[in-house]
């Protein structure tokens, strides 16, 4: 099976999102993803950098975000690494919006989305390194 | 870089921002500067107009989960108006159409406005 692969760093700032946005949405437009797909890609990957910039990094600009996406017949996988604090996956809940809102809290939607959207999300870390892989599956696969 | 533009008109002593462009991230701080303002000036019957709106993340959203209780202690709400199919569906996916008045058109939210308090 034949696979492509794509490779984009940014620095970890906000501004930087809507150029990872049309990134992942271009390579996914060009290897025949539909519209409902690609927003979901789209979407997945904005949440996953918006956290490592935020949480990971704490908003320093001077570092780094890798982006790999490698697509085949069956997917699109995309692979996001850092190097900031480590996700604990341990303490994450899944957030309930109504005690969210009556305690006027914002955040803690991201994981929640990214879940919903993609078909596999996986974290793993080692030493150093952060890696978040996601996948969306092709409905005819 | 995408833009994200927001235009305020008052309808009927309404306040109704026009959202236009891309919220995420990194804009989101832009629209919740406009909403803190209304809040301040107690102007606190809001409608959010989404029909120029392309797309939206939950840093987006976030800013309409951190002030709806605030608008809402005063006698007011913000009501949200004319979203496309994909920005609609992250408001879904997250719960918020059982919290929050969402209206296919701007003059629905405006007669909901009325109704609940004339």
């Amino acid at each position: 099976m034949k696979a492509f692969s794509y490779h984009k760093i940014i620095k970890a700032s906000t501004e930087h999102l809507s150029e990872v946005r049309e990134f992942v949405s271009m390579h996914a437009g060009l290897h025949g993803f539909n519209d409902k797909e690609i927003a979901d890609i789209r979407l997945a990957v904005d949440e996953a950098c918006t956290n490592i910039i935020k949480h990971a990094y704490k908003y320093d600009p001077s570092k780094e975000i890798g982006i790999v996406i490698t697509v085949d017949d069956e997917k699109f996988m995309i692979v996001i690494t850092d190097q900031g604090e480590p996700f604990d996956k341990k303490k994450y809940q899944k957030p309930s919006l109504k005690k969210q809102i009556a305690q006027k809290k914002r955040g803690g939607m991201g994981v929640h989305l990214m879940r919903k959207l993609m078909d596999e999300v996986r974290y793993s870390k080692t030493d150093n390194l952060n890696t978040l892989c996601m996948c969306k599956n092709r409905i005819e696969s | 870089m995408k833009t994200f533009n927001i235009s305020h008109r008052t309808h009927n002593g309404l306040e109704v921002l026009e959202l236009q462009g891309e919220l995420d991230a990194h804009t989101a701080s832009r629209l919740e500067e406009t909403l803190k303002e209304l809040i301040r000036s107690n102007k606190g019957r809001i409608i959010v107009n989404f029909s120029e709106l392309e797309y939206i993340a939950s840093a987006g959203l976030g800013v309409f989960m951190a002030y709806i209780e605030d608008v809402r202690s005063t006698g007011g709400d913000i009501k949200l108006t004319n979203m496309n199919d994909k920005v609609y569906n992250v408001f879904d996916l997250l719960g918020f159409p059982t919290l929050y008045d969402i209206f296919p058109d701007e003059s629905e939210a405006v007669e909901k406005f009325f109704d609940d308090n004339p």
